[in-house]
């Protein structure tokens, strides 16, 4: 009964890291689908995210819902310049030469940020807008607790993800974005603006990175300007393996690789967690490419 | 077939001196070309003459290297291709490019993307099912299960969906059984009559096109070598032997 208690309470502690990674993976996953470009930048806008928070939390102790506004506009800000600045010139060019460009802006944003004019190289503390606070619960003789920030990750999050399906099969603007991912030029002939569908992907996907900045900085109150890059690549792959360019893939695949990891260092060893995650990756490869959801295989 | 506006109605599209250009290869060369309201103009040519590209560069797909293009009296030129079709132009792009995924109904609810007014578009679904009584009775079915000629219905309605006054159609023929091509031409001649859209017709059918259109051009490694009425055109001994000949 302990040992099932504590492997529910490692499950719980996987989602709520498999939460931020889902809100990064869709990131990547919807620039993907409208692009065919893997944004490897992508990762530094959710860094960006935390360390926005983090100033105007610790310079100007903006209350918390505020915090989450006012980082996502940035961060969506931030968005809409990478890609206005990096992506649209090259909207014509060899995918090599788009991808090459993504690296190019991950790195400049870490090294630019890692200055002490801007943020800082160093690790700082991120403080919690409020205490934690642990809620136990027991369920049949089952026991297991919840904190605070648990509970806030997974409402926001999950507020998030129903915000983004009305978005995206309710709106027009979302009608525009799925057709552009279908097909780019088709899209236009429907009288689709696809430079201003293209931005509000970038911006929608930046914002819930920021998101999840914020929400991973709460959770690991410790953050630094190359942060983004682990949970970058995994939420990467948690997209891989639910299907790039599938919405709902990015979730189930986020919180399949939150879990896997948490569960890993659990009951292995916390030297495996990253493994792991390479190891989905190359059993989704040699399984089925195409991820969970996927149903056929685009060229990058 | 003769061209019921007569000489004298107004030109809607005039292109002048353009040139299209793919890295070092020239597709077009020197085209010059009118079109007037109401009417169907034609273009036959050989795989690879261009018509495509003449299409695309209308539309904004493709971009010229110089030469204009006017619209209505606007110069369309560098226009981005949601602006042109919102100024009236559309386009049944080769291969129909249907979004296979969406239902019909969806499908067509994309190509009213530039209608603003819901009532509007309702209306427009509305006489555009009467048009293609096929769709209608699959509005609910995934596009990529219709077959080729309904899908080329499909397309044609997406196309439509936008209220266009230049519709300009790249092979609508292309892989139809002969049945199937003679019940899109007679949609073609009915949605030009009836609703006074002017059009280009793209075809390798010459046979069809000849047939269906006042006035046809011939292109030729992306060069315009004839135009005229299509009545005359028909009996040209050039195009006899290079696009008619049995
Ligand atoms: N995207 C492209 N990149 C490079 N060359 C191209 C491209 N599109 C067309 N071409 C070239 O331009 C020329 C004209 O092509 P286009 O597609 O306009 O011909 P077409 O008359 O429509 O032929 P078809 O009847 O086969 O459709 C061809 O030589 C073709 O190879
Ligand atoms: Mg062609």
């Amino acid at each position: 009964m302990e040992q099932a208690s504590y492997i529910l309470s490692q499950v719980i502690n996987g989602l709520q890291l498999g939460a931020v990674y889902a809100l990064i993976a869709l990131g990547y996953t919807m620039v993907y689908g409208i692009l065919r470009l893997i944004n490897f930048a992508h990762g530094d806008i959710f860094m960006l995210g935390a360390f926005i928070a983090y100033f105007l939390l610790s310079r100007f102790g903006m209350p918390i819902y505020l915090v989450f506004l006012a980082t996502m506009a940035v961060t969506a800000l931030a968005g809409y310049l990478m890609e206005k600045i990096a992506y649209k010139p090259l909207r014509n060019a060899p995918k090599i030469s788009l991808l090459i460009t993504a690296v190019g802006v991950s790195l400049f944003l870490e090294y630019f940020c890692s200055l002490k004019a801007v943020f800082t190289p160093d690790y700082i503390a991120f403080p919690r807008p409020f205490e934690v606070e642990t809620y136990n619960f027991s369920l049949g003789g089952l026991e297991f607790s919840f904190t605070n920030i648990q509970v806030l990750i997974f409402a926001i999050t999950f507020s998030a993800l129903v915000l983004l399906y009305l978005l995206i099969y309710r709106t027009k603007q979302g009608k525009a974005m799925r057709a552009v991912s279908y097909d780019r030029e088709t899209a236009a002939l429907m009288g689709i603006n696809i430079d201003n569908t293209v931005s509000l992907t970038f911006m929608v996907g930046a914002a819930l990175a920021g998101m999840g900045g914020i929400l991973y900085a709460m959770a690991y109150p410790q953050i630094n300007v190359f942060m983004g890059i682990m949970p970058g690549i995994k939420s990467f792959i948690a997209a891989v393996l639910g299907g790039i360019g599938i919405i709902h893939g990015a979730v189930i695949g986020g919180l399949i690789v939150g879990t896997s990891e948490v569960i890993v260092s659990a009951f292995l060893s916390s030297t495996y967690r990253d493994g792991v995650i390479f190891i989905i990756l190359l059993i989704v490869l040699l399984v089925k490419p195409s991820g969970i959801f996927g149903k056929r295989i685009d060229k990058v | 077939m003769t061209d019921p506006s007569g000489t004298a109605a107004p030109v809607i599209l005039a292109v002048n001196g353009l040139c299209v250009s793919y890295g070092i290869i020239r597709a077009l060369d020197d085209i010059n070309l009118e079109v007037r309201h109401g009417e169907i103009l034609s273009i036959i040519g050989a795989n690879g003459a261009g018509k495509s590209t003449l299409l695309k560069s209308l539309t904004g797909l493709a971009r010229p290297l110089s030469g204009t293009i006017s619209f209505n009296g606007t110069d369309i030129t560098a226009a981005r291709t949601d602006r042109i079709v919102r100024m009236g132009m559309s386009m049944v792009p080769e291969g129909r490019r249907i979004f296979p995924d969406l239902t019909v109904r969806e499908n067509l609810e994309l190509g009213g993307f530039p209608v603003p007014d819901r009532t509007v578009r309702g209306d427009i679904l509305d006489l555009i099912m009467t048009t293609f009584p096929r769709l209608k009775e699959r509005m609910k079915q995934h596009a990529g299960t219709l077959s080729g000629g309904e899908q080329q219905m499909l397309a044609m309605g997406r196309a439509l969906m936008s209220h266009p006054r230049l519709l300009l159609l790249d092979e609508p023929s292309m892989g139809l059984s002969p049945i199937i091509t003679r019940e899109i031409f007679s949609l073609i001649t009915k949605v030009n009559s009836e609703r006074a859209i002017t059009m280009i017709l793209v075809e390798q059918n010459a046979h069809m096109a000849l047939e269906h259109s006042h006035r046809a051009c011939v292109l030729e490694n992306g060069r315009i070598t004839l135009v005229g009425p299509s009545a005359d055109i028909k009996h040209d001994p050039r195009v006899i032997e290079a696009y008619l000949g049995v």
